[in-house]
Parts: C-alpha cells; sequence; structure tokens
C-alpha cells in the first residue's frame, strides 16, 4: 500500500555531506514539530559544530548559536523567558560530552523543562575528523593514527548514563541513524522528548548514534554499517530511563 | 495513482535508499546534478510506493503521492 510522505515545510537544501546524520535527524525532528503543532513556535539551541549548519538547513525556522558547549544553559534561559514555546538543544557529541559535559549534566541535574538532542558520531566531525572522548577504542581519527588507545585516552565516554541517573530527568535514550528501523525508533524518542516538555514540563535527552562518513574514510554504506558492527557495542541502543506511566523505570 | 517523486538537485547520492530499497527500485543515474553527484532514479514498474526511501534519505529526495 502506498503511504504518503512530503518533505517538512521549514526544511530545505542542507549543506552536511553525502550520506551524514543530520539530514536524517533534522527531517526527524521537524516531522515531530509538525505533528505537534510546533513548527511555528520553536526555539532551536544550537551547539558549535556541524551542527551549526542548520541555520542554512531550514527556512524561517527560529535557532540560536550557542558557545561552544553552552546550548543547554542557554536553552534554559530561553524557556524562562518564553515559557510557551518548544525549547530545544540540537549539539554534537564534541559540543555537548566533551566540551559542554558540565553544561549538560547541570542541565539533567536541574531538569527544566527543555529538551537535548545530541547526534553522537564518535569524532570531531566539524573541524575535520579528530579523536573525541566518544571515540571506540581502536578507532583511526586525525589525532589517533594508530588508533585510540585506552591506555593513555581512557575508554569512550558515556554521558547518557550520567544524565539519566539524575533524578528528575523523565526521559532518556539512545537511537541510531543507521537503518530504517532504527530511524523510525529515532523518530519515536525524539517525538517523546518534546512531547514531553510541552504537555508535562519535564526535561529529556536523546542521543543518536550518526553516521559521519567522511571523517571515518568510508562509504555512506560502510558507515551504518560501522555503527551497527562497532559502536553499540559502546553505545548500547535503548531507552536508558523513562519515568512515563507505562515506560518502565 | 501513486507517485514517487524525486528532487534531484538534493541528491547527495549518499546510495542509502539504493541499499534499503525491498524491490530493487533504485539506482544511480548517469546524469549529473549541479552539486556534481550522480542522483537516485526509480524504475517506476519495480516501485511499490513504501517510504522506505524517504525514511532512510538525509537529503528529503523524495516525496510521495498516494
Amino acid at each position: 500500500m502506498a503511504v504518503q510522505r512530503k518533505r517538512p515545510a521549514l526544511l530545505k537544501d542542507n549543506s552536511w555531506c553525502a550520506g551524514c546524520g543530520h539530514g536524517l535527524f533534522t527531517r526527524l525532528l521537524h516531522e515531530s514539530l509538525e505533528e505537534l503543532g510546533y513548527d511555528n513556535n520553536y526555539i532551536c539551541v544550537d551547539g558549535v559544530g556541524c551542527s551549526s549548519n542548520y541555520f542554512a538547513a531550514t527556512t524561517l525556522g527560529s535557532a540560536i548559536e550557542s558557545h561552544h558547549g553552552k546550548a543547554p544553559t542557554i536553552a534554559r534561559g530561553v524557556k524562562l523567558a518564553r515559557p510557551e514555546t518548544m525549547v530545544f538543544t540540537y549539539q554534537g557529541d564534541g559540543d555537548a560530552y566533551v566540551i559542554g559535559l558540565s553544561e549538560t549534566l547541570n542541565a539533567a541535574h536541574f531538569a527544566d523543562p527543555i529538551t537535548t538532542f545530541v547526534l553522537n558520531n564518535n569524532n570531531y566531525g566539524m573541524t575535520g575528523g579528530q579523536m573525541s572522548w566518544t571515540s571506540l577504542p581502536g578507532q583511526v581519527t586525525t589525532t589517533s593514527k594508530a588508533g585510540r588507545d585506552p591506555e593513555t585516552t581512557g575508554m569512550p565516554l558515556d554521558p547518557l548514563k550520567m544524565a539519566a541517573q539524575e533524578e528528575r530527568v523523565a526521559f532518556a535514550a539512545r537511537a541510531a541513524l543507521n537503518s530504517p528501523k532504527n530511524i523510525n525508533l529515532a523518530k519515536k524518542y525524539i517525538k517523546k522528548a518534546l512531547e514531553l516538555q510541552v504537555k508535562e514540563e519535564k526535561y529529556a535527552i536523546v542521543e543518536m548514534l550518526s553516521p559521519c562518513p567522511t571523517d571515518w574514510n568510508l562509504t555512506p554504506v560502510q558507515a551504518i554499517r560501522w555503527i551497527e558492527e562497532e559502536a553499540v557495542k559502546y553505545y548500547p541502543l535503548g531507552v536508558l530511563k523513562d519515568t512515563t506511566e507505562g515506560g518502565g523505570a | 495513482m501513486a507517485e514517487l517523486l524525486i528532487d534531484k538537485e538534493l541528491c547527495k547520492a549518499c546510495g542509502y535508499c539504493i541499499h534499503f530499497c525491498p524491490k530493487e527500485a533504485l539506482s544511480f543515474s548517469e546524469e549529473m546534478n549541479q552539486k556534481s553527484y550522480t542522483p537516485v532514479q526509480v524504475d517506476k514498474e519495480k516501485c511499490i510506493f513504501c517510504g522506505t526511501c524517504y525514511t532512510v534519505c538525509p537529503d528529503t529526495v523524495f516525496e510521495i503521492r498516494a
């Protein structure tokens, strides 16, 4: 049976690389905003990194560019001033989990009704693929030429797990943008997280493992396989915390 | 009659849609778009309008009119 599908109204041509997960996320985000009736009443607080290209990917969208890593803090301020507006952060792993680790955890701790979205591509994408705290052991990047060595640089950091331990976080989940099934699941998490903000005034955080073919030196199809075969070993998919009815933990 | 529309100028030829198409209805064309990619094309005889290509496309190339 044919299914009706149409590009969300505010999206236009984007400038991300071929096969990049950011384009997938922005589509899922805007589909969710449209379905919730907030596509004309939202403010996106952008991190620094490839997520900053979000400005160029929308027409008439509302976005603020934050300082590096400070998006959750700015979003909390925006939400205070505009409580009726959907406010969310759109960050990469370098922004939310390294430079802005403190802000991410503080936002989860205070749990103001904002939503945090993190695209984790296991490296610093925008600056050319340097090693991130989220890079996997053995992963070759421009600053770990022989592969990441856990002996000297530690194991991959999992701030989503840390955030999920905070008492007032309503929903924390990790999805991957690497297959139709996982992309549909990511959409479910994104929509749920946004819904929690506007209907129950709660904080939620959603991480998505995102393909970065250019910096991983893989073809796009090899990149989505790499997520399935390697990245999920250290970043398992699923709901880490769900305090809503029927949500379990 | 359902229809699959392809905006060739948005396509960056990542190949996700071709990889996941359950009917092998999609392939790269030989022409180039303005971004110098060879955009995807559809074999209309094979397409079942399931929406998988839309789901996996990072560049909103596809539209399906049911």
